[in-house]
């Protein structure tokens, strides 16, 4: 079964780079998997709206699963029956996906576009094309918000990652992410671990209980949240003062709801959000999944992408032509988590390091939370 | 029908033994009645039984490894990795060199080092980068030999060499081993045989051109006489050149492509004399790792318990079975505080559900009724909207700890912590399960005569003794129902926790969960499910044991 897969995909792949231009054979349905939301709602508008109208035989069906999309694609692998045709993924499972051989390698020179000055695609995407089948969308932080009413009379308010973790200055509950990524990062920063040293540091026995030892100075006034929303809802009901969560739902939070909520930039982490295409897809989905990508992430596209959601364009030649917000009128580039004024202080998720210790680093953790 | 005598069986009107004909009759029956029920059994069978089982089988399944690395798992046998910090000999890398290489051919090496990296933290990345260099070390070989003799290049030189008789066995065994690799039988012709005298000459070589051929043939579909072989190849003779016998074998050597060979032979000097475990060292210093190597050799057997033991805290090493490190247990706790919180949500169920049990029995009918529609309503709302609204209740800027402050109970400054924790997860399970409980203790006490009652009372009872000695031990049958129901249900749930439960509120199905979708650790997700289960039956056994299971009763 596997075998006439590989061999479906290969030729498959030949096919496709034909049939872009061609038009030929390719299936009339699709099968999108995102997120929800308003995520998948700025997709809609940046990508499939304009590109049903320029196809009108295409229908898009749009599945939210990407949460689950590396246990359902294994699922749907072992199964035999492959239901979707491009899915949405964070980097770390593309990689995932890579390794266990569910996604498709892709060669960006061949089956995405250039930018409009020529420049390859590989060039244009340049760093953030992790392992060998990951198409890169969008940029994306998980960044601190804090609650502007609550911050104690005569204290700035928080510009400090290490703030966090100041309990005196800062009294009041905190949400993190229940797992250990990112977490233990900043936990080292903020316990005098240079940023150069963290993953280093953090690759040893004494330094992954270093990084726990310094959450632990928080861990009775921390609330742990599992999915995004999680931090701007507590934040809006005044459950917690400071919180992490992805910089595109405190962007909602505070521009389209208007809650009295800050951002703090203060070391966010730059992870990446794109499309992977399954292995084993049929020659004529894979024709038109192909041509999907090919579209969706162009140059224009990807900026026209951040009009809906503050999430910065994976090319480099996108940047310049973001715009206002399609709703709001303001201008989008300032709440970019890659606008200069924001990344004064970064980290980028290291996916090898973690692709290595997320398990080992995860039992201890999850033993520390229990504990 | 010999023995129909007088005194013989009774026999039926058509004169068959009457014992014989009723047999059949009730076989017929029989038949009748499977065949009806056969639809049923089929689906269960085919939608529920198999899955599941093939789920938990997961949990001792471990073929990959041998499947991956077979070559070098059978060398590795020899090595007892115990001998202080000796590595494991130059024949096992040699074996893993060819091994990996086809595996990273096929796109199988990545998922071996994601399987072995739930044992031993960085095999995933020195799998995944090796694999991406294995042509690297190979053109070693590849260029000087083809420095040598220009005949090296060439696809027909390699073809004629290894072409022959009598390498049928070798060639066999390799096909068997790519059809485990790749889970897909390899049957079909390939256009080459391999020649017994070179299997015997180049044993290496033999093995990794055969590897090549039929991947060419079969997965490629490529003519194999065509194809410039492998990388691997090349440093498989570079292998097969560092022993004497191949030497002398060369050197008697007359069949075709043994022009290169001599010359290959006699200048042997320009091959590498790197040995294979300095060039794996050169691309990442890990393979000098004991425990790396230690973790290949324990989990080389095709099933291992290595999953169930990860399960109850404890690890497979080299020199047998040992607890984990403190600081990474949590399942024997988390399977313990799934099994006293769900005693406690039980038992919070039998208290709150009893009176409103006892009041839907013997109410009015029409006061009965709107109170069940009370019951009910909760139950046919979505799980998550209620779950939700408790998170709106329990938080400390919610609705309970608002009243509690403004009533003056509790002071603003120290608000009830009321969710995020184990109190919340009871709180808001006990809710959910309420149902449950109420239901068949409803059915039960709506069967017990409100005479029974009267006539202790009559009889001198008091209330209380009337209801403990007459009416409770006739509800007995309701309340073993609803909580083998509550509690079972309970044992299982993984949403409630999930939300409210914080981090001492989340029972071992969400670490099933999140070894399912997140970690992709399925074996052990099995292992964990399995002991759940078997705990679950255990109980139920116990149960049947001590209360009996015909004094449970769902209805009437």
């Amino acid at each position: 079964m596997k075998l006439t897969k590989t061999l479906l995909a290969s030729t498959a792949l030949t096919v496709a780079a034909g049939a872009v231009a061609a038009d030929g054979h390719m299936a009339n349905d699709m099968t999108l998997v995102s997120w929800g939301g308003a995520y998948q709602q700025s997709q809609i508008n940046a990508y499939t709206d304009p590109y049903t109208e320029m196809n009108p035989g295409v229908t898009v069906t749009w599945d939210e699963s990407s949460a689950e999309a590396v246990a359902k694609l294994r699922a749907m692998n072992e199964a035999g029956n492959i239901t979707w045709d491009v899915v949405d993924v964070v980097a770390a499972d593309a990689l995932r996906l890579c390794d266990e051989g569910l996604a498709m390698e892709i060669d960006p020179d061949e089956h995405l576009a250039p930018a409009p000055d020529g420049t390859s695609a590989e060039d244009d995407f340049g760093d953030l094309l992790v392992g060998d089948c990951f198409i890169p969308q969008i940029v994306y932080s998980t960044t601190f918000g804090y609650r502007t009413d609550m911050v104690p009379e005569g204290v700035e308010a928080p510009n400090d990652i290490c703030d966090v973790f100041d309990l005196e200055t800062y009294p009041g509950m905190r949400s993190l992410e229940k797992r250990p990524i990112n977490n233990v990062e900043w936990a080292l920063l903020c316990d005098g671990v240079a940023k150069e040293d963290v993953y280093d540091v953090l690759s040893t026995e004494e330094g992954q209980e270093q990084a726990l030892a310094k959450l632990d100075t928080i861990k009775d006034s921390v609330i742990w949240w599992s999915a995004g929303a999680d931090t701007p809802q507590l934040l809006a009901d005044g459950e917690v003062f400071i919180g992490s969560t992805y910089n595109g739902r405190l962007f909602s939070a505070i521009e389209e709801q208007g809650q009295p909520i800050g951002m703090m930039w203060d070391a966010q982490v730059f992870d990446l959000d794109g499309w992977i295409i399954p292995e084993g897809l049929s020659d004529e989905r894979l024709a038109r999944a192909m041509d999907f990508i090919y579209f969706a992430t162009d140059t224009q596209r990807l900026a026209d992408q951040a009009k809906w959601i503050s999430y910065g364009p994976a090319r480099a030649s996108s940047a310049p032509l973001v715009g206002d917000h399609a709703d709001l009128g303001i201008a989008m580039a300032p709440h970019m988590p890659t606008d200069p004024n924001n990344s004064k202080n970064t980290f980028l998720y290291n996916y090898e390091f973690w692709a290595d210790y997320r398990d080992d680093i995860d039992a201890k953790f999850q033993s520390w939370l229990a504990q | 029908m010999s023995d129909t005598t007088e005194s013989g069986p009774m026999l039926a009107a058509d004169g068959t033994p009457l014992k014989q004909s009723l047999a059949r009759a009730l076989r017929r029956q029989k038949m009748r009645a499977l065949l009806l029920i056969a639809p049923l059994l089929i689906f269960i069978v085919v939608t529920f039984v198999i899955p599941i089982v093939s789920m938990l089988f997961r949990s001792v399944e471990n073929q990959i490894v041998s499947h991956t690395l077979p070559g070098t798992v059978e060398v590795l046998e020899e090595w007892s990795g115990t001998d202080g910090d000796e590595l494991p000999p130059e024949i096992v890398y040699q074996n893993l060199y060819i091994d990996l290489f086809k595996a990273a051919e096929a796109k199988e090496h990545t998922k071996l080092g994601t399987r072995l990296n739930y044992e031993q933290t960085g095999i995933s990345s020195l799998f995944r980068t090796t694999g991406r260099n294995l042509d690297d070390m190979g053109e070693e070989w590849q260029d000087p030999l083809e420095d040598i003799d220009e005949a090296f290049e060439e696809a027909d030189f390699w073809y004629s060499l290894m072409s022959g008789t009598g390498g049928e066995e070798l060639l066999e065994e390799r096909r068997n081993q790519w059809a485990a690799l790749i889970d897909e039988g390899m049957a079909g012709d390939i256009g080459f045989t391999l020649s017994g005298e070179i299997a015997e000459m180049l044993p290496w070589t033999a093995r990794a051109y055969s590897d090549f051929a039929i991947y060419a043939a079969i997965v490629d579909e490529d003519v194999v006489a065509e194809e410039e072989p492998w990388e691997a190849v090349y440093a498989a003779l570079g292998m097969d050149l560092r022993s004497a016998e191949t030497l002398d074998a060369i050197a008697s050597y007359s069949g075709a492509g043994a022009d290169p060979l001599k010359a290959a032979v006699a200048n042997i000097d320009q091959l590498p004399t790197i040995t294979f475990k300095e060039a794996f060292a050169d691309q990442d210093e890990d393979w000098l790792k004991l425990e790396n190597w230690q973790a290949i050799k324990v989990y080389s057997p095709d099933y291992t318990t290595g999953y169930f033991l990860n399960a109850i805290d404890m690890e497979k090493g080299i020199e047998g079975i040992q607890k984990r490190p403190d600081n990474q247990q949590i399942y024997i706790m988390l399977f313990q505080r799934t099994l006293i919180m769900s005693l406690i949500i039980t038992f919070s169920c039998i208290l709150l559900g009893y009176p409103v049990a006892w009041l839907l029995a013997n109410l009015p009918v029409r006061s009965a009724n709107v109170l069940m529609i009370l019951v009910l309503l909760p139950f046919w709302t979505s799980l998550l909207v209620r779950t939700s609204a408790w998170k709106v209740l329990l938080q400390q800027q919610g609705v309970i700890n608002e009243i509690l402050v403004w009533l003056g109970f509790v002071d603003d400054a120290n608000r009830l912590i009321l969710m995020n924790n184990a109190t919340g997860t009871i709180i808001a399970m006990t809710h959910i399960l309420l149902p449950f409980m109420i239901l068949p203790l409803y059915s039960v006490m709506k069967t017990i005569p409100p005479s029974y009652l009267r006539a202790a009372k009559s009889l001198g009872a008091t209330n209380w003794t009337a209801f403990w000695r007459v009416y409770f031990p006739q509800s007995v049958p309701g309340i073993g129902a609803g909580s083998i129901l509550v509690f079972i249900l309970a044992i299982g749930y993984y949403i409630t926790p999930e939300i409210v439960g914080g981090t001492d509120g989340v029972f071992i199905s969400n670490r099933i969960a999140y070894h399912i979708s997140s970690s992709l650790n399925w074996g052990l997700a099995a292992a964990l499910g399995t002991i759940l289960l078997a705990v679950v039956l255990l109980l139920y056994w116990l149960y049947d044991r001590i209360v009996g299971i015909d004094n449970v009763k769902l209805g009437g």
